[in-house]
């Protein structure tokens, strides 16, 4: 490794909120090319992030949304048959050429392209367990072969991959000795004021004090099957925005509820706690200690 | 002291490995900790562990291992690394020849040498002391005592970090226990078979090719359902205290799930006696393995498979009062009949394996639990039958 600095560096964008450490994991992965793994609750922002880097970075961004039933090789090729044995049945497209039917995945496409890519490969552990392992040697060397046809497809330029999980799978241990690993936490109070302000400038003191009291007194509740994300939260302040709640009537009460739960037993829960006369929290000392500065 | 970092993780559980450590050692080369402390720890972090819930770990050793440094520490973290490394007082164990021949060399080849040693260690965990035996006269004469003199050598018989390390895997529950295994695997298997289900999105490419002739060339595609095992297993197994007659059993039991590839998912779980507010992904129970019950349940939809795992003999307050659990430092408000039910509640297939027979299942809590769960013996025939509880019916 050269002790030269002068990789590329991405400084954070504006209409994305990093921290320091998180920035500087970034940049650890690019310069020692090395995929980033980011885990993190859902809704705190891990697929957003890749697609900041790359405009902070100015590159070019290809994603690969993994599901249930991808596999580690449709990343790098697929090869048609299917057309190709159509095309031999209707005597269109050039048959002999095996060439024609191979199509290039996300990671194929990456690593043949001449510019240098961000390669997000999102909730990898959507996929089987041995789906990471499938993909080591690639990541590793950034090469692969096309079998049909012998092939070797190396990196012109070896792209940087940003891979989130959601943690419902444990990836294997291979996997991540070879990952820069970062976990975004939870915005803390503070951090979440700045993340709305970028969303929702110049938003009533005392309302947003409110809005953030309900929302973490929300997540504190054990008995939730699904805690309320940040992206959950910016769309309820929305809500309450466009039909103009007043104050007063979001410090007794959690209007449009939806927007926070989505699910029946949650809203269940809070229909319960209500009719039972339990009271929402209106000041930060009813959270706890740790929400009072 | 950076080796100590290391070997700090390794004591704590933290499976790092050597691959991790030269990550890092590369980073500190490329400067990317700036010149702060913190930056270094937030680096470290990254390079070294790998998951959140080694986080506490990584916080406690660090801090152990630089308390007081950050006053003299300096702007050059990395250069310290390379001091270290460099200086010969660190290597006590070696002879003058090859102190000089140590400072003839370059930090970075020895740092490779160092490494190729320990990696080397690292594979034959179990061979610890023969190791510093065959040290000496390895071609790596210095490379390769100094870290198994210093670090690995003394210590490693008395901590055993590779050992707690292994731990991590189940070592002790599945090595050697092959040989009553086979029923109980026949009797796991049946777990896979009945639930292939699926729908055909595979190209049966040699059908296909066969059809196709059969239609006088017109192509005729035929498709057929991938060959996967649909089942999500999570298992919740007591351990110690009245389980520990049935260790043997239960070991028995997870060894056939591990060998037992055909699930698409499986996590196992850890309690004692009874289930409450957490649960422990290690055997050991330690706090760091905590994880929240009630976390599991979002994460896990309906369709895992519950086995639970214990005798549901436990004093009924243990079950039915809050503050109940055995552990005073754990107690919490609800009771755990409260998290059973909702554990047989929110899953759709559930059952409990006794390792003790039926016959002692009249007694106070285990009448209780079986209302929540079908309990079943931890015998091949109890298995069996389990297993056609968790899949059987809709097929």
């Amino acid at each position: 490794m050269s002790k030269d600095n002068g990789f590329l560096r991405f400084q954070g964008t504006p209409g994305y909120i990093a921290s320091g450490p998180l920035v500087d994991a970034v940049n650890c992965a690019i310069a020692l090319e090395r995929p980033l793994l980011l885990k993190g609750e859902p809704g705190t922002g891990k697929t957003v992030l890749a697609r900041h880097v790359a405009e902070g970075l100015g590159m070019p961004m290809l994603s690969w949304h993994i599901k249930s039933t991808s596999k580690a090789a449709e990343g790098l090729y697929v090869y048609d048959t299917v057309q190709r044995l159509n095309d031999s049945r209707f005597g269109t497209g050039d048959v002999a050429d095996i060439r024609h039917y191979i199509k290039l995945g996300a990671l194929g496409r990456a690593f043949a392209a001449q510019e240098r890519h961000v390669l997000l490969i999102d909730e990898i552990d959507k996929a089987d367990l041995e789906f990471p392992n499938d993909l080591l040697r690639e990541l590793d060397e950034m090469r692969f072969t096309v079998v049909e046809t012998g092939d070797e497809i190396v990196a012109a330029q070896r792209p940087v991959v940003m891979i989130t999980s959601n943690n419902e799978k444990e990836l294997p241990d291979a996997f991540l000795r070879r990952c820069i690993f970062y976990y975004i936490e939870f915005p803390d109070v503070p951090l979440m004021r700045r993340i709305i302000d970028v969303h929702h400038p110049h938003l009533d003191a005392k309302l947003l004090d409110q809005v953030l009291i309900k929302f973490y007194w929300l997540r504190e509740q054990t008995e939730l099957r699904k805690k309320p994300s940040t992206s959950e939260l910016i769309d309820w302040i929305s809500a309450l925005l466009r039909a103009g709640v007043s104050l007063e009537k979001l410090e007794a009460h959690i209007p449009f509820v939806g927007a926070l739960l989505k699910k029946e037993q949650d809203v269940d829960a809070l229909n319960r706690f209500d009719t039972k006369g339990g009271r929402v929290p209106q000041r930060w000392e009813e959270l706890g200690p740790k929400y009072v500065q | 002291m950076f080796l100590d970092l290391f070997y700090g993780l390794r004591d704590e559980g933290v499976p790092v490995a050597i691959q991790e450590w030269m990550t890092f050692l590369h980073a500190l080369e490329g400067g990317l900790h700036g010149s702060s402390l913190l930056r270094f720890y937030h680096l470290g972090r990254a390079c070294l562990i790998k998951s959140e819930t080694y986080f506490d770990a990584y916080d406690r050793v660090f801090a152990r291992v630089f308390k007081g440094v950050e006053g003299a520490f300096g702007d050059d973290v990395a250069e310290k690394v390379l001091d270290w490394l460099r200086d010969p007082k660190n290597f006590p164990n070696l002879s003058p020849e090859e102190l000089e021949r140590l400072q003839q060399l370059s930090a970075d080849e020895l740092m490779q040498r160092f490494l190729e040693t320990l990696a080397k260690q690292t594979e034959r965990h179990d061979g610890g002391d023969r190791w510093i035996g065959t040290g000496g006269k390895s071609p790596f004469g210095h490379g390769g005592q100094h870290p198994t003199g210093i670090r690995v050598g003394g210590p490693a018989k008395s901590r055993s970090a590779m050992k707690v390390a292994e731990e991590r895997r189940f070592e002790n529950y599945r090595t050697d226990l092959t040989l009553d295994l086979r029923q109980m695997r026949v009797a796991l298997r049946r777990l896979r078979q009945l639930t292939r289900a699926g729908e055909a999105s595979e190209l049966d490419l040699d059908e296909t090719i066969d059809e196709t002739c059969r239609n006088a060339g017109e192509i005729e595609f035929v498709f057929r359902p991938p060959r996967r095992n649909d089942v999500r297993l999570l298992l919740l197994m007591d351990v110690g205290g009245t389980m520990d007659p049935y260790y043997e059993p239960v070991s028995q039991l997870l060894t056939a799930l591990h060998e037992e590839r055909g699930l698409r998912e499986f996590q196992p779980y850890y309690f004692h006696n009874c289930i409450y507010d957490h649960v422990y992904t290690t055997g050991r129970m330690l706090q760091k393995d905590a994880v929240p019950t009630g976390d599991i349940l979002r994460r896990l939809d309906t369709r895992w498979k519950v086995v639970v795992v214990g005798d549901a003999a436990m004093h009924p307050a243990e079950l039915l009062e809050p503050h109940g659990n055995i552990d005073p430092r754990r107690a919490s408000p609800t009771p755990g009949v409260v998290w059973l039910h909702r554990i047989a509640d929110h899953f759709d297939r559930s059952v409990w394996l006794n390792p003790e027979g039926p016959a002692y299942w009249e007694a106070d809590t285990a009448r209780v639990i079986r209302r929540l769960f079908p309990m079943f013996h931890l015998s091949v025939d109890g298995i069996t039958e389990a297993v056609r509880s968790l899949v059987g019916g809709r097929l």
